[in-house]
């Protein structure tokens, strides 16, 4: 599992390293409040956070353990001062066994040759699964904002839930955000993770039959599979273009190309 | 929080199972379900209500109805594409939904719109908030039986969408906004028709504040009701104008730099104390006024210039993962974009405010009566497509 | 006119009377619902209104008549037939005997009752056992509700009805209708007699409460809680279509008119027009026209209160009606009674 590369230029510690070019000053900007916040949070859970990421002026991100996932939520709310719960969800960091499902001629110049490693489904692409900020071990990751009113800072939460799709358990939010119960519902239904001690995990939007669980990427987009995307059909000129330097071989390729399926 | 009773918890959820009006009449209390068709819910919600007379025991809110699996469908379109499929989240105020989405792209992409687009981004922003709480204004009236002051609503609320029309295209789904700017510059003249238009919205709020606030019967049924403390408040997510409403002085767009250029203009963000309906209605009211002022401050300083940035023709996002929250007519809308390089992202998390909004239900609905819960359901205002997404 | 000219039997009279007064709740009806629910309120809402059907839409609700007529019959699957069958007639026998003691010209009155408003009053209560009905039997839970809602609220203001009418008969001296318009034409206001005494100038306050028991028996807004359209969904009547529901509809508006044509009668002085004898026989001609301008005045004020006002939380209406109503006209009858005796 790699990292994404973008995620080796920026630190995963505090400190962003002198060696990094700083054209403006924002390279070395040291975020002053997010670092103590994750200080505070250090101090509390000690080993249990995992990792830690800031986007200087802008959000901070920490991994947790699934076992501390609650005390996280509790000292946020209470230690930091985030009282207001943004939202829960998840995350599946496998790359969709499918494919983007896109053949247009777009994908194609983009991408290189149709046999390049990363558009083969379930080829070679499916071993990298790239994690984002803060890193991430597993398959699934669950994934949570709160904020501080107060103290205008966010902190989002992640941890790490597993990679067996059928065993995903995490203990629930409803105790310390009482907003948590809907979006452990959604991501129940959603993802297939089971919160443990939830008064209520029944389905949200999907009928009470409903087999399976939809954000998972193994699970298919049935609209794309039963018609794949045909590509670019309609050319529309950059704003600032003019109409006479649009290409428009793209879309006359699509369109004789649907064309010539069609007969 | 919700019902602690384990049985009463399964009843209700074997009910909410059931789709049929249940007609026996229970001695213990009626059940009774309002929806998915019903005048007062906006929309696909479905309600089931247990009562005891008149008086509330429980409500559960259904929602789902129109569940379009919004997420799942970002994750096969590129970011234009799903700049166009998610205005139609909260449809009333649709240029709203695209800015934080595109925010969030441009974050990634490290690139940053013009001024000029940046100020018409701000401007289109607040007129979707206008457009999408004119409605309310009008429509929260309809909910408590007084009929006429939605066809007011609906009268100022057309010049608003006119205006947005020959800006953009679209009165209900504009597709405006691009990652580094906007489509395309204001039509010739436009800077005057708005201030006109917000002129009259001004007179249209001041005239609601008379025929409906001013209204004895409005205050009576208002005052009072569905009251939500600050800390409920925070801790179930309610945001926007609800959030203010108890009390709370938070404003993203005072308090969240992101993008537009609120940090330019002089306004105010108004609160008020009492969590009722009637303080929600009146926050709203008051901020329709000062986004008709803000939009006039916006239009007088607005930068000439170019409205899109240098972009590359087919955009891949690079790498990374941005959350961007704004404040949009019906609360904090944010989208957490995990983008791995691609031209489409990898996982959009929509976070809508109505699904917060709502999920408060079961607790500000204990105890109340049954035109109460009209009152309150209109007083927190949703849009379903923002509920189920 | 023909009553003078023809002398006809008993029999031919009533049966003439009784078709009138069939055609008028309908035409009232038709008149009402066109001028005040289809032009007034639209206008107040700075819209047209209906303009297709018939010039300026005038037929616009003929055409929902016929609409109505040509609908499928549909009795809910649980519903008990013959009662969800029998509630509108109920409905609609109330506002046919409201008529009866309407009077429109010195002769022209169905039935010169010696307990005229009395008897009114009385027949206007038989309109809560068909509302009854309908919730009981249409085997809704909204229905239901709006059916208790409306016995609750019928109920409670018949009271404000009946007090504000006291001051009147107070002030005139009989019961009978005829004899009500009679003291008004002959009375007078501290000497000036060229207007009579009309009462709504020295019984305003009872004006205004039969006004708004009026509109609460009507269960119009603000005291509509029985049919809240975006609450219940039509309260007893969500079960009623075609016909049925035309019957309601016609009923609703029909007892408007007749409520109206009786505080006429009541405040404004009925079919007497100022500078004519009660006894004239031109007031056969006259009177009628007059009682339609003052029908027409009444109905305005209660129409235009209509579109305006929120509606009441069923407590809050109950409140209304018996803390501050009730009150009010008992207030309002004894200043009539000292006032009486003292002049």
């Amino acid at each position: 599992m790699s990292r994404l590369s973008s995620a080796d230029s920026r630190a995963t510690s505090e400190e962003i390293p002198a060696t990094e070019a700083a054209d403006t000053e924002e390279a070395i900007e040291v975020d002053e409040a997010r670092e103590d916040l994750l200080a505070d949070l250090r101090a509390e859970l000690g080993d249990a956070l995992v990792d830690t990421h800031i986007d200087p002026g802008r959000e901070v991100w920490a991994r947790v353990s699934l076992e501390s996932w609650v005390a996280a939520g509790t000292f946020a709310r209470d230690g930091l001062a985030c009282h207001f719960f943004d939202f829960l969800s998840a995350i599946d960091w496998m790359p969709s066994p499918f494919g983007r499902d896109m053949n247009s001629q777009e994908d194609l110049i983009v991408d290189g040759a149709p046999d390049s490693a990363a558009q083969a489904p379930g080829g070679a692409a499916a071993d990298e699964q790239a994690t984002g900020y803060a890193g991430g071990d597993t398959r699934f990751q669950l994934l949570a904002r709160v904020h501080a009113p107060s103290r205008g800072l966010g902190l989002i939460l992640k941890a790490d839930l597993g990679d067996d799709p059928d065993l995903l358990r995490a203990a629930t939010w409803v105790p310390v955000y009482a907003g948590a119960a809907w979006h452990e519902r959604e991501a129940w239904e959603m993802f297939g993770i089971d919160f443990e001690g939830h008064p209520n995990l029944i389905h949200l939007y999907l009928p009470g039959e409903f087999e399976g669980h939809p954000l998972r990427k193994d699970f298919p987009l049935l609209s794309r599979r039963v018609k794949p995307w045909p590509g670019i059909v309609d050319v529309e000129p950059m704003p600032g273009e003019d109409e006479a330097t649009v290409d428009t071989s793209e879309a006359d390729a699509n369109e004789d190309a649907t064309e010539a399926a069609a007969e | 929080m919700t019902v602690v009773d384990p049985q009463q918890r399964a009843y209700v959820a074997s009910q909410a199972a059931d789709a049929r009006v249940n007609v026996e009449l229970e001695t213990g209390g009626m059940t009774l379900n309002m929806g998915p068709q019903h005048p007062a819910t906006h929309g696909t919600l479905r309600i089931v209500v247990r009562l005891d007379g008149e008086q509330v025991v429980e409500a559960e809110p259904i929602a789902g109805y129109m569940h379009r699996g919004y997420e799942k469908l970002c994750e096969v379109r590129t970011y234009p594409q799903v700049t166009t499929l998610v205005n139609r989240i909260d449809w009333l105020g649709s240029f709203a939904n695209e800015v934080p989405f595109i925010l969030a792209a441009e974050r990634l992409m490290e690139v940053e719109a013009p001024p000029r687009a940046q100020w018409i981004r701000t401007i289109l922003f607040e007129m979707s908030r206008i457009a999408n709480i004119s409605l309310f204004l009008g429509d929260m009236g309809a909910q408590l039986g007084a009929i006429t002051p939605v066809f007011f609503a609906f009268r100022d609320r057309e010049r608003a969408l006119n205006l947005i029309e020959s800006a953009t295209g679209g009165r209900f789904h504009p597709n405006f906004d691009r990652i580094g700017g906007i489509k395309d510059d204001l039509p010739a003249g436009w800077v005057e028709d708005c201030k006109d238009v917000m002129g009259r919205m001004r007179d249209f709020c001041d005239q609601i504040e008379t025929l409906l606030m001013g209204n004895e019967i409005f205050a009576s049924r208002c005052r009072g009701v569905g009251v939500i403390p600050a800390d409920v408040a925070l801790s179930y997510g309610l945001s926007g104008a609800n959030l203010r409403a108890s009390g709370v002085d938070w404003d993203l767009r005072r308090d969240v730099p992101c993008g537009l250029v609120f940090d330019q203009l002089d306004w105010k963000v108004w609160t008020h104390p009492d969590g009722d309906s009637f303080a929600r209605y009146w926050v709203r009211l008051q901020e329709v006024r000062e986004s008709t002022k803000m939009i006039d401050q916006l239009l007088d300083g607005l930068p000439a210039g170019p409205i899109m940035a240098k972009v590359p023709r087919i955009i891949k996002v690079p790498a990374g993962e941005a959350y961007v929250e704004t404040e949009n007519p019906l609360g904090a809308m944010g989208y957490y974009v995990v983008s791995k390089g691609d031209l489409v992202p990898f996982r959009v998390k929509i976070r809508t405010p109505s699904f917060n909004n709502i999920s408060i239900v079961p607790w500000v609905m204990k105890g109340v009566y049954v035109p109460d819960v009209i009152t309150i359901l209109a007083s927190l205002y949703f849009i379903l497509g923002d509920i189920d997404r | 006119m023909l009553l003078h000219a023809v002398q006809l039997a008993y029999w031919q009279e009533t049966t003439i009377k009784v078709v009138v007064i069939l055609g008028m709740i309908p035409a009232g009806a038709l008149i009402l619902g066109y001028v005040f629910l289809m032009k007034m309120m639209s206008f107040m809402q700075s819209r047209l209104g209906p303009m297709e059907a018939g010039p300026y839409g005038t037929l616009q609700l003929v055409a929902d008549g016929l609409k109505f007529l040509q609908k499928e019959d549909i009795f809910p699957e649980k519903a008990d037939r013959w009662v969800f069958a029998l509630a509108p007639l109920v409905v609609l026998i109330s506002t046919f005997l409201l008529f009866v003691v309407l009077p429109v010209g010195p002769d022209l009155i169905v039935e010169d009752l010696d307990t005229g408003i009395f008897f009114a009053l009385a027949v206007s209560s038989i309109s809560v056992i068909g509302v009854l009905m309908a919730g009981w039997s249409s085997a809704n839970k909204y229905a239901l509700l709006g059916g208790l809602r409306a016995a609750g609220q019928l109920i409670a203001y018949e009271l404000p009805l009946l007090l504000a009418v006291v001051g009147v008969v107070i002030q005139a001296g009989t019961l009978s209708m005829q004899g009500i318009v009679v003291a008004q034409a002959e009375g007078s206001i501290f000497g000036f007699d060229a207007i009579g005494s009309p009462y709504i100038i020295t019984q305003f306050f009872g004006f205004l409460i039969f006004l708004a028991a009026v509109q609460a028996e009507l269960t119009q807004p603000p005291f509509d809680m029985p049919v809240a359209e975006s609450e219940i969904v039509g309260g007893y009547q969500v079960e009623y279509t075609g016909f049925r529901f035309l019957l309601f509809f016609m009923g609703e508006f029909g007892t408007a008119f007749a409520f109206a044509g009786i505080a006429s009668v009541l405040f404004l002085g009925g079919w007497w027009v100022p500078g004519f004898e009660p006894t004239d026989n031109i007031l056969n001609w006259l009177g009628p026209i007059a009682m339609f301008g003052k029908v027409m005045f009444v109905a305005f004020l209660i129409f235009w209160v209509r579109f305006t006002y929120p509606r009441f939380r069923e407590d809050q209406l109950q409140a209304f009606a018996w803390k501050v109503l009730i009150p009010l006209s008992l207030l309002n009858i004894l200043a009539t009674a000292v006032l009486k005796v003292a002049f």
